[in-house]
């Protein structure tokens, strides 16, 4: 079985990020970019099922601008076998990403597609449910586990109340929460190996998909700032703050 | 253009957070109705046909829609879809899961937990684990949207006895895709931690599983909900269900204690619009002393019996 995943550079996840003063958008120039962790858990998930022979190729796709490819460099490095760019330096929203790899995997027929939940840049949490609704395949969302049984797909949910198990028809979309797995660190002699590994670059055009928003980003803002309060001594204190100062509890 | 809500239900129960969602229709503006999906829902119809606003009540009761799995519940919505000029859910796994697959299914965006209503087609939404605020507009004919349910204060049951009209949805998707196996659901008396007025969180300094029995004590006695950090569920203290945070819930309660919780940014995320936030930590330099009203710098181990004790 072929698994497709998808990645996505985005901001380090470490990194307190500042609006523009224009405030058209985020500043991010000069910033730390990085894989987003969700994507990072979607390609340990895949390298794992190869070895364990559940899976037979991994290949790894980002739609994204030309210093993407660093991001798909680390995912070979981690274990993926190929690789494809769609390159594009226009603002991809969800639904374009989603129609781009809608075509890849049309292209590509693989048995199970692997998706970060959410990138955490924009937060947005719906690329593997629409590309589940474009290819017209079962999708299996915020997955803490997964396992491939006679030919069906098990993947344990992780919902507000709780854990939910499901059964999927293959192929299936996945998306992954925090707790799939625990990626582990490129070695090395992984990250030389995985320059030479192939990497195809492909054009939203040669793909015949329409990338352009009809969600408009107006404005960005920083948030309402919290001022920082004050300390207290001791609990007496606290409980008398709550109490008579801020009246939340009686 | 007409509005449809979602309605958000668990254990037979509609949730609170369609009452929320139901005033940020009310914000939009236009004739509301609300579609509950499920089995043998016909209670939280009623109870649905209540909410002050609501026009009509729409019901799609069968088999193949229990427990609200993604493809069938995605398959009807698209069918109903083309009546409306905005689709509207809860910002919770369920709307998460349904409403990116409804949009997809009709070729437009979504908007992803909106904040604010500015306008029929413009919203402000949270974005960098809410270190920014984005105000989107939306140039899509069908607008489906998640809602940040603390965003918005909960509309109040009508004032006339009878409520909104219920009409029954015979279309049944097919669903041949994904079969329920299996849910763990946690079983708590306490209140729900998206609307509990007072929240108390754990973080790794709680340091085991049974040490979060401290803040139970005193949730207890606050009427609190118990929230946890991601090291803490990680680590295996408390379930997932109880994450607060950028990928966990999101709580804006009167008031929200943080022990032994550093205050990284994904948390902060699911935290700060909390009224008045208390932070216990040992380390006085924690980055949570600088988004908290109060601050205790201690032992947890000392100021939690203290602290029950007292309250
Ligand atoms: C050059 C460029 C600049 C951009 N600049 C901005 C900006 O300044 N501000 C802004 O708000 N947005 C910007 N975007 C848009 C942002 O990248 C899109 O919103 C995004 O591609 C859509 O995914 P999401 O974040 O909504 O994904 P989600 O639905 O939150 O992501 C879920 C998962 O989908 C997959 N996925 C998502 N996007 C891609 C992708 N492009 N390639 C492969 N897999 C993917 C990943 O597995 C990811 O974990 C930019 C995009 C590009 C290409
Ligand atoms: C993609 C992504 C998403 C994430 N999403 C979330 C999320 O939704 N929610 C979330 O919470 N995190 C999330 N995180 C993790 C986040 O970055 C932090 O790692 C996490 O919040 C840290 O948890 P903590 O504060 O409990 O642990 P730590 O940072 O280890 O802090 C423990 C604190 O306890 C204090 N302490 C220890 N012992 C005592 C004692 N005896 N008395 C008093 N104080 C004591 C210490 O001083 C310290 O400040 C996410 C991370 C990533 C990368």
């Amino acid at each position: 079985m072929k698994v497709l995943v998808a990645i996505k550079r985005v901001i380090d996840y470490n990194v307190k990020i500042r609006v523009k003063s224009d405030h058209s958008d985020v500043d991010l120039t000069n910033v730390k970019m990085a894989m987003n962790p969700f994507c990072e858990i979607a390609v340990e998930e895949a390298v794992r099922l190869k070895e364990k022979g559940v899976a037979t190729e991994v290949v790894v796709v980002t739609i994204g601008p030309k210093a993407a490819q660093e991001q798909l460099r680390t995912a070979l490095a981690l274990g993926a076998d190929r690789a494809i760019h769609v390159e594009t330096d226009l603002r991809v929203e969800s639904l374009g990403a989603a129609r781009a790899l809608a075509k890849i995997v049309e292209e590509q027929q693989p048995g199970l597609v692997i998706l970060g939940k959410q990138a955490i840049d924009t937060d947005n949490n719906q690329t593997g449910q629409m590309l589940a609704a474009l290819t017209g395949l079962p999708q299996g969302t915020f997955a803490s586990e997964v396992a491939v049984e006679d030919g069906r797909l098990r993947v344990t949910r992780e919902i507000d109340g709780g854990l939910e198990t499901l059964e999927l028809t293959l192929p299936a979309i996945v998306t992954t929460d925090l707790r799939l797995n625990e990626p582990r660190y490129a070695k090395l002699p992984d990250i030389m190996k995985a320059k030479k590994k192939p990497l195809e670059v492909r054009t939203p055009a040669d793909l015949g998909v329409e990338l352009a928003s009809r969600i408009k980003l107006l404005k960005v803002e920083p948030p309402a700032e919290r001022q920082a309060g004050i300390k207290v001594g001791s609990v007496d204190e606290l409980i008398d703050k709550l109490k008579n100062e801020a009246k939340v509890i009686s | 253009m007409s509005i449809l809500v979602l309605a958000e239900h668990h254990n037979g129960v509609l949730a609170d957070a369609t009452a929320h969602v139901v005033a940020a229709a009310r914000q939009i503006g236009g004739e509301l109705h609300v579609l509950v999906v499920g089995e043998g829902v016909a209670a939280i119809a009623e109870a649905a046909s209540k909410l002050d606003g609501v026009g009509r009540v729409l019901v799609a009761d069968h088999a193949n829609y229990a427990h609200l799995l993604a493809e069938p519940t995605a398959a009807l919505m698209a069918q109903l879809a083309d009546d409306y000029g905005h689709v509207l859910a809860a910002a919770s796994t369920t709307g998460k899961n349904v409403l990116p697959r409804l949009a997809a299914l009709k070729g437009v965006g979504q908007i992803s937990e909106i904040i604010a209503v500015q306008g029929v087609d413009t919203f402000k939404r949270p974005i960098y684990a809410g270190n920014a605020i984005a105000t989107v507009q939306s140039e899509d004919t069908l607008k489906v949207i998640t809602v940040r349910a603390t965003a918005f204060d909960a509309v109040a049951a009508t004032q006339s006895d009878d409520g909104a009209a219920i009409e029954a949805i015979d279309f049944v998707a097919d669903n041949d895709q994904s079969t329920f196996i299996e849910e763990q659901l946690a079983e708590s008396d306490r209140p729900e931690l998206g609307s509990a007025k007072v929240v108390i969180s754990g973080g790794r300094g709680m340091g085991s599983r049974e040490n979060f029995q401290l803040l139970e004590r005193i949730a207890d006695k606050l009427g609190a909900a118990i929230g946890a950090s991601r090291a803490a569920v990680d680590a295996g203290f408390a379930p997932n269900d109880m994450q607060v945070g950028q990928t966990g819930k999101i709580v804006a309660p009167e008031l929200y204690i943080a022990v032994g919780i550093s205050g990284a940014i994904q948390h902060l995320a699911g935290m700060k619009d909390a009224k008045v936030i208390v932070a216990i930590n040992k380390d006085e330099d924690a980055p949570i002393f600088q988004v908290a009203d109060y601050g205790l710098v201690a032992d947890l181990f000392e100021a939690l019996p203290a602290l029950e004790r007292q309250l």
